[in-house]
């Protein structure tokens, strides 16, 4: 019988670190970007890359402009002597849930994970657009802001928000951010006029340059390395189909099931960190999550107020953990997304120790 | 569930491959889109398990650099052709490993008991780009002369000859071998009907001492594996293999002291396989090998990086047809990367052709009797390395 998304051992996150997200790092490598993160979550627990049972990385070729981008980043890591390590063409939450995986075949007790993106090299609103179809959509070049607007548009028809609704959530996650050192965007923040109708600058996320890293122990190997541990209750991600004319895109029945499986239902989450690059993106997920009012969403300020690319996911499970490891939390959801309008959803479900 | 009683280790699930497909490997699949050509791998495994979409609980792919055809992440888009949706998708890349990375990745969701049946596919359609020029990288990353992996590769080889004093000949020998065996297998890309040793030897030198009919051909192709817990092989229509080990390595790619010809990430992963395998002596325990030779020196230095021989003496056992396919120890029965190469499927096809062959299931390739076979990838600047090792029994620990 399959233990599916609770897992067997107990697993948590017990170390994060970001860099400080910004407009652009042309002064910095990808490695140099990285390094200090890694050198911050590894100083948290005291461990040394070679102490380290796994190591699993998050990364996109095509943001960086070169085949095998990730492999510079592993001389960085210093995979010598070598290391058991393995990397997802993915958001570094993917493969956070890949080495939360390998920690539950037993095979290693500890697992650095990390992810990076620069998309100030380029322009990554047409960047994303090599994701889709590429036969019968990618020629068109729709770009991801038009994309989620169609998304808002839909939203918005349905009666499920309105352009000033919409507005709330951008003011709101900035204000958030503003205890957030690591964000952005951080405080009044104009909300502008519209790139693409219905949505307005102010809807849209900031484009920057930004890493994350966390370090994941099982059992009590994880109390050892953390006065209070964030233990994943729960894990798991699902994907939709890819072409937007066969989903309804104002819910997200990927997220829900994620969460089903993951356990989020079972009680009530304090916080949830949900990867929501655009203000209506938030609206479709807190429908499919189920949030009320009661919860706190996006303390961090959330990918509103820095959304590196394959990190921004990653980052959302680091800032729900650190609000456990701080006692800020008892119990939080922490959501990450991949693909065009919320097509790939995982959900995790954290937990500190009862006090 | 407590943190403190769920801490304890439990035993792996074993884990068995009761499906494989793949497609015929050919320059260029013109016929079928991405999504064709993955679904007919993915279609042939499941039909080999004898299950449908709906016995699928996740699905792992994985595919070389994303440039080798210009799709930026294509798992998105290929979702609905994998039957993945409402399902988890995970995509690894790993560079050329990645075949081989890919199966263990989804061999650990069933070893770790996340899910009980998973598909797994590896691919490359690289005649929708040019591979040589996706992996040359533009200035100031490396110099302007080194122009795709044999480039890279071609001076490790010169390395391996002087060290061992090997005679020239001997790449010549593993290419004649490799396409000879892949008159054998109907998959293979390459079906020289009218090869000859001479003609292997008077081929136009590519990257010296490599020549063109040494080295790998740009292949569209995927491989696909349906793989399983105990009670999934129970139900299995066919003999499953099992995997008895499997693990990955990494190193830098370059770094003061790093020994190209013999890495020792390579040694350290196959001594971890051979640990959880129980194998001490791998020349005589394991009874065929798959592994990745891009370019027909490898094999050789491969034979020393695995333990099958010693330092300096691999060069011999290819020489005197130990390697053969009738040989003592066969190495790619199925004509290997020599004769078929889509990139990111090339290592899943290791893993797969090993699994056929203690399945009893390789066809006109087949080496009678083998209980034991090894599967080999390799990728980036010789520091990635996956391998699994299966067995026609169930593991006993």
């Amino acid at each position: 019988m399959a233990a599916a998304a609770h897992g067997a051992r107990d697993v948590a996150i017990v170390a994060f670190g970001q860099s400080d997200h910004r407009r652009s790092t042309d002064e910095l490598s990808e490695v140099e970007l990285l390094m200090p993160v890694l050198h911050e979550v590894l100083a948290a627990t005291g461990l040394k890359t070679g102490d380290i049972g796994f190591t699993c990385s998050g990364s996109s070729d095509y943001l960086a402009g070169r085949a095998f981008s990730f492999t510079m980043a592993l001389d960085g890591v210093g995979a010598w002597p070598p290391i058991s390590e393995s990397h997802v063409e993915m958001d570094g939450a993917w493969a956070l849930y890949e080495a939360w995986v390998k920690l539950q075949t037993g095979e290693c007790d500890t697992a650095l994970v990390y992810s990076y993106g620069k998309s100030s090299p380029g322009s990554v609103r047409d960047v994303l657009t090599r994701q889709l179809d590429p036969y019968y959509v990618a020629p068109l070049w729709p770009d991801s802001v038009a994309l989620a607007a169609l998304q808002a548009r839909a939203l918005i028809d349905a009666g499920d928000t309105d352009e000033r609704a919409l507005a709330g959530v951008a003011t709101r996650s900035r204000t958030a951010a503003r205890t957030n050192p690591h964000a952005q965007l951080r405080g009044s923040v104009p909300h502008g006029g519209y790139v693409v109708h219905p949505l307005r600058t102010g809807d849209c996320p900031p484009i920057g340059d930004g890493a994350a890293a966390v370090v994941l122990a099982a059992g009590e190997r994880a109390r050892e390395l953390c006065g209070r541990p964030a233990w994943i209750r729960g894990i798991d991600h699902r994907i939709e189909p890819h072409s937007l004319g066969v989903r309804d895109l104002t819910d997200s029945v990927s997220t829900r099931l994620a969460a089903e499986r993951a356990g989020a239902f079972e009680r009530p989450v304090d916080t949830a960190e949900l990867h929501a690059p655009f203000t209506s993106q938030e609206v479709v997920l807190r429908k499919a999550l189920r949030l009320g009012d009661q919860v706190t969403v996006n303390p961090s300020g959330g990918a509103l107020a820095a959304n590196p690319v394959m990190a921004a996911g990653l980052i959302r499970l680091g800032e729900a953990a650190a609000r456990i490891h701080r006692g800020a939390s008892e119990r939080a959801l922490a959501h990450a997304t991949s693909g065009p309008c919320l097509q790939q959803n995982l959900v995790a479900v954290l937990e500190g120790d009862p006090r | 569930m407590s943190g403190a009683s769920a801490s304890t280790r439990v035993a792996k699930e074993p884990v068995a491959v009761v499906g494989i497909g793949q497609t015929k490997h050919v320059a260029a699949r013109r016929d079928v889109s991405i999504a064709g050509l993955v679904r007919e791998a993915a279609h042939r495994a499941l039909r080999d398990a004898e299950l449908t979409w709906a016995d699928i609980d996740a699905v792992v792919i994985g595919k070389a650099p994303d440039f080798f055809e210009g799709v930026m992440m294509p798992e998105l888009y290929l979702a609905d052709a994998l039957g993945a949706v409402g399902k988890p998708m995970l995509r690894v890349h790993t560079a050329g490993s990645v075949g081989g990375s890919t199966a263990l990745v989804a061999a650990n969701l069933v070893a770790g008991r996340v899910h009980g049946t998973v598909l797994t596919l590896a691919f490359e359609k690289q005649s929708e780009s040019n591979a040589m020029w996706g992996l040359s990288l533009p200035v100031p990353f490396q110099q302007p002369l080194l122009a795709g992996a044999g480039g890279f590769f071609a001076p490790h080889i010169r390395a391996y000859m002087r060290r061992t004093g090997a005679p020239d000949t001997i790449g010549s020998l593993v290419a004649y071998k490799d396409r000879r065996n892949a008159l054998k297998n109907p998959y293979a890309h390459l079906h020289e009907h009218d090869i000859t040793l001479e003609k292997v030897q008077s081929a136009p030198m590519l990257w010296d001492p490599v020549r063109y009919s040494e080295t790998c051909p740009s292949s569209d192709g995927a491989c696909a594996m349906v793989l399983t817990d105990r009670a999934g092989a129970a139900r299995a229509p066919r003999p499953p293999a099992w995997m008895h080990g499997g693990a990955m390595r990494s190193e830098p790619t370059m770094f003061a002291g790093k020994d190209f010809v013999s890495p020792r990430a390579g040694k350290d992963c196959a001594a971890d396989v051979y640990r959880q395998a129980g194998i001490a002596d791998p020349r005589r325990e394991i009874d065929a090998v798959e592994m990745y030779v891009p370019f027909s020196w490898y094999e050789p230095m491969w034979l020393e990086n695995l333990g099958f021989a010693a330092e300096g003496e691999g060069w011999k056992l290819t020489e005197s047809g130990v390697t053969e396919l009738d040989g003592d120890l066969p190495v790619n029965m199925s004509g290997g990367v020599l004769s078929t190469n889509p990139i990111g499927a090339s290592g899943m096809i290791r893993f797969a052709e090993a699994a056929l062959q203690v399945r009893g299931q390789a066809g006109e390739h087949q080496v009678a009797g083998t209980r034991k076979a090894l599967g080999h990838a390799y990728g980036g600047g010789s520091q990635f390395f996956s391998m699994w090792l299966v067995g026609a029994e169930p593991p006993t620990t």
